[in-house]
C-alpha cells in the first residue's frame, strides 16, 4: 500500500474518528517511551564507537568523549588483520543473498506446485514439510555437522550455504498465496493456447507470487544473516566466517586484549548500519506474510 | 496430460532434494544415533570403531545429566515468563500503533522493528556492554543512586537474557500483529461503533478474537525459538560466571558434542528438544483451540 492509498484509507477509517486530544498525547507518549527502550542501545553503540577504550570506561556512556575517535575506529576495524571484516562482510553478504534467493525460488516453485496441481502424495508432502517448520534449526544442525563431516563438506562455503536453500516456511507460505492469487481459468486458458507446464509457472505464476516471494526472501535474508549456530560448528577457518562469527571472536579478546574493545564496538556499528538501515526501509513490504493471501487487502 | 502429471514433481524437486539433504537425513541420522553407541578400539581408537545399538542408553545418560534436566527447567521457566510478557508487549503495542490516537505510527512501527535486522550474536555483544559495572551508563545511573544491581549474577543473568530476546523480536511480533489487524475489514469497526462501542470494547470483541491467527503463530514461534536459545547465553558466559557449558539444552548438547566427543549423547539431546518443540506447540495449539471452540 503506498502512502497515499494508505492516507485514504486512513480518512475513511472509521478508527480515525473522534481521536481526542488527551488520547493521542496518552498513546503517543506510550509510544514515545517504548520506542527509547528500542533505540537506546543503538545510540549507545553510535557514541561507543567514537571512543577509545580508555574514554570508553571514564566518560558518561550516552554522551561523547571531549575527542571523537569515530574515524579511527573504523579504519581500525577495516584494516585489522588484512582488512578481514570486510572478508566476513563479503562472506554473510554471500551467504544471505544466495541463500536467500535460492530458497525462495525452491519455496516458490514447490508452493505452486503444491497448490495448484492435484495429485497423489500432495498431502504426504505437504505435512513433511509443515513438520519441517517446527524442528528447531538448530536440533538439525548437530546431525547436519556429522552427515556433511562424513561427506567431506564441513569447512566450506557449501556447509552453510546448502541448508539454507531450504525454506519449509517459505513454502508454506507461497502455497497460501499461491492458491489464493493464481486463478486456475488463467492457467486453464494458458494450456489451451499451448503453453508448457513449465512456462506457465514462469511467467503467469511466478508474477502473480512476487510479494510472497518478497516476504519469503526477506525472512531467509535476515535468518542466514543472523545465523550463528550453523556456521559454527561448520566453519573452523577464520577467512569462511560470517560477520557473526568474526565480531564473536573479536569479542571474546577483549577481557585479555583491551583494545579488542574499540574493534569490537567500531565493527558492531559498521556490521549493524546496513541491516538496520534496511529494515527502516523493508519493513513497508513485510506484511507478516502470514496473514498475506489468506486475507486480501 | 501426462504433462501435466509429471510438472509438479518437477517443480518440487529442487526443494525436496535440499529438504531430504538439510532436514530428513539430519534428522533420521540423528535418530540412528541416538540410539547407537560407539566402542573405539586400541587405545586411542587407531584400531576402528564398532557400532553397536544401544536402546535407550543415551537418552538415560542424557537425562540423568542434572545439568542437562535443570537446563530444560531453566528454559522452560524462562519461556512461562518471557513469551507471555513479550507477546502481550507486542499486542498492545500493535493496538496502539493501529489506534486512531497514534501519532508517526509509521516512525514507531520502523523503530521497534529495527532491533530484528541485528543478529543475536551482536545483540548480545551490544548487552553485554549495557550489562557490565564501569561500562554500562546505566549500571553507573543505578550507582549515583545508590542501588547497586548485579544483572550478571546466578539469580539474575537468565531475565538479561530475556531482555535481550525481548528486545530483539518484540517488534517483530508486533509487524505480525499489525498485518493481521490491516485485514479487518473498515466495516466492522463501522457496524460496532453505531452500536456504541468505545475503543476498549472495540479491541475485546473485534481486534482480539480477529487477530487470533497472528497470536498463535507468534507464540509458537516463540516457543520453538525459546529452545533453542544458544547464542546469547554463549556469548554472555564471556562476561558473566553464572552461566555453565550447559546453561540451556542447546548448549549442553553442543557442549556434550564437541568439548566431550559424546556424539551419540548430543544425538539424543538434539531429539529431545526437537520432541519437545512438537509437543509443546501442538499442546499450545490444541489447548487454544479447545477453548476457542468451547466459547
Amino acid at each position: 500500500m503506498s502512502a497515499k492509498d494508505r492516507a485514504g484509507a486512513r480518512a475513511a477509517d472509521p478508527r480515525q474518528r473522534r481521536a481526542n486530544a488527551g488520547s493521542t498525547i496518552l498513546v503517543t507518549g506510550i509510544l514515545v517511551v517504548v520506542s527509547v527502550y528500542f533505540l537506546v542501545p543503538a545510540y549507545w553503540i553510535v557514541v561507543a564507537a567514537t571512543k577509545t577504550t580508555e574514554d570508553l570506561f571514564t566518560t558518561n556512556g550516552f554522551w561523547f568523549a571531549p575527542t571523537t575517535h569515530l574515524t579511527e575506529n573504523v579504519t581500525r576495524v577495516l584494516t585489522y588483520d588484512d582488512g578481514i571484516f570486510l572478508r566476513w562482510f563479503a562472506n554473510s553478504v554471500l551467504y544471505a543473498g544466495i541463500g536467500g534467493l535460492v530458497a525462495t525460488l525452491f519455496a516458490a516453485a514447490g508452493g505452486y506446485a503444491l497448490a495448484k496441481y492435484a495429485f497423489r502424495g500432495r498431502e504426504a508432502v505437504y505435512g513433511l514439510v509443515l513438520g519441517g517448520v517446527l524442528v528447531p534449526a538448530t536440533a538439525t544442525a548437530l546431525p547436519l555437522f556429522l552427515l556433511f563431516s562424513e561427506l567431506g563438506l564441513t569447512n566450506s562455503y557449501w556447509s552453510v550455504l546448502i541448508p539454507s536453500v531450504v525454506s519449509p516456511f517459505g513454502l508454506f507460505l507461497c502455497r497460501i498465496y499461491a492458491a489464493a492469487t493464481v486463478p486456475d481459468t488463467v492457467i486453464e486458458a494458458a494450456r489451451i493456447d499451448g503453453a508448457g507446464e513449465m512456462r506457465i509457472f514462469a511467467t503467469l505464476g511466478l508474477r502473480a507470487m512476487v510479494p510472497a516471494m518478497v516476504t519469503v526472501f526477506l525472512f531467509q535474508l535476515v535468518g542466514i544473516w543472523n545465523n550463528y549456530f550453523l556456521p559454527l560448528i561448520m566453519l573452523a577457518d577464520p577467512d569462511l566466517y560470517p560477520l557473526t562469527l568474526g565480531l564473536n571472536n573479536w569479542y571474546a579478546q577483549v577481557e585479555r586484549l583491551p583494545e579488542f574493545y574499540e574493534l569490537t564496538t567500531g565493527g558492531v556499528l559498521v556490521s549493524t548500519v546496513p541491516l538496520v538501515a534496511a529494515m527502516f526501509v523493508l519493513q513497508r513490504f513485510w506484511r507478516g506474510g502470514f496473514t498475506e493471501g489468506a486475507v486480501k487487502e | 496430460m501426462k504433462a501435466q502429471k509429471a510438472a509438479p514433481w518437477l517443480l518440487l524437486t529442487p526443494f525436496l532434494a535440499f529438504f531430504t539433504l538439510a532436514f530428513l537425513l539430519p534428522i533420521l541420522y540423528a535418530v540412528w544415533q541416538s540410539f547407537t553407541r560407539v566402542r573405539l578400539s586400541g587405545l586411542f581408537g587407531e584400531d576402528g570403531a564398532t557400532t553397536s545399538f544401544a536402546g535407550f542408553d543415551n537418552y538415560a545418560k542424557a537425562l540423568g545429566n542434572p545439568e542437562f534436566t535443570a537446563s530444560i527447567g531453566r528454559v522452560l521457566l524462562f519461556g512461562a515468563v518471557q513469551v507471555p510478557l513479550m507477546i502481550a508487549l507486542a499486542t498492545v503495542l500493535a493496538l496502539l500503533l493501529e489506534s486512531a490516537s497514534a501519532k508517526w505510527p509509521r516512525f514507531f512501527r520502523a523503530a521497534y522493528f529495527m532491533p530484528y535486522g541485528v543478529p543475536g550474536v551482536i545483540a548480545t555483544i551490544l548487552w553485554s556492554f549495557l550489562y557490565v559495572p564501569g561500562l554500562s551508563p546505566f549500571l553507573d545511573l543505578a550507582e549515583s543512586l545508590g542501588i547497586t544491581v548485579d544483572v550478571l549474577g546466578p539469580s539474575t543473568v537468565l531475565w538479561s537474557i530475556a531482555n535481550i530476546v525481548t528486545w530483539t523480536y518484540t517488534g517483530y511480533n508486533t509487524l505480525i500483529i499489525v498485518a493481521q489487524l490491516k485485514a479487518i475489514p473498515g466495516d466492522l469497526y463501522e457496524a460496532a461503533r453505531v452500536d456504541g462501542a468505545g475503543p476498549w470494547q472495540i479491541a475485546r470483541s473485534i481486534q482480539l478474537p480477529l487477530i487470533r491467527p497472528a497470536l498463535m503463530l507468534t507464540v509458537v514461534f516463540s516457543i520453538i525459538g525459546t529452545l533453542q536459545i544458544f547464542a546469547e547465553p554463549k556469548i554472555l558466559r564471556e562476561v558473566s560466571p553464572a552461566i555453565n557449558n550447559d546453561y540451556t539444552p542447546n548448549l549442553a548438547a553442543y557442549n556434550s558434542a564437541f568439548n566431550y566427543n559424546e556424539y551419540n549423547v548430543a544425538a539424543a539431546q538434539a531429539v529431545l528438544i526437537a520432541l519437545a518443540a512438537f509437543v509443546l506447540s501442538y499442546a499450545f495449539l490444541y489447548l487454544s483451540n479447545r477453548k476457542a471452540g468451547r466459547r
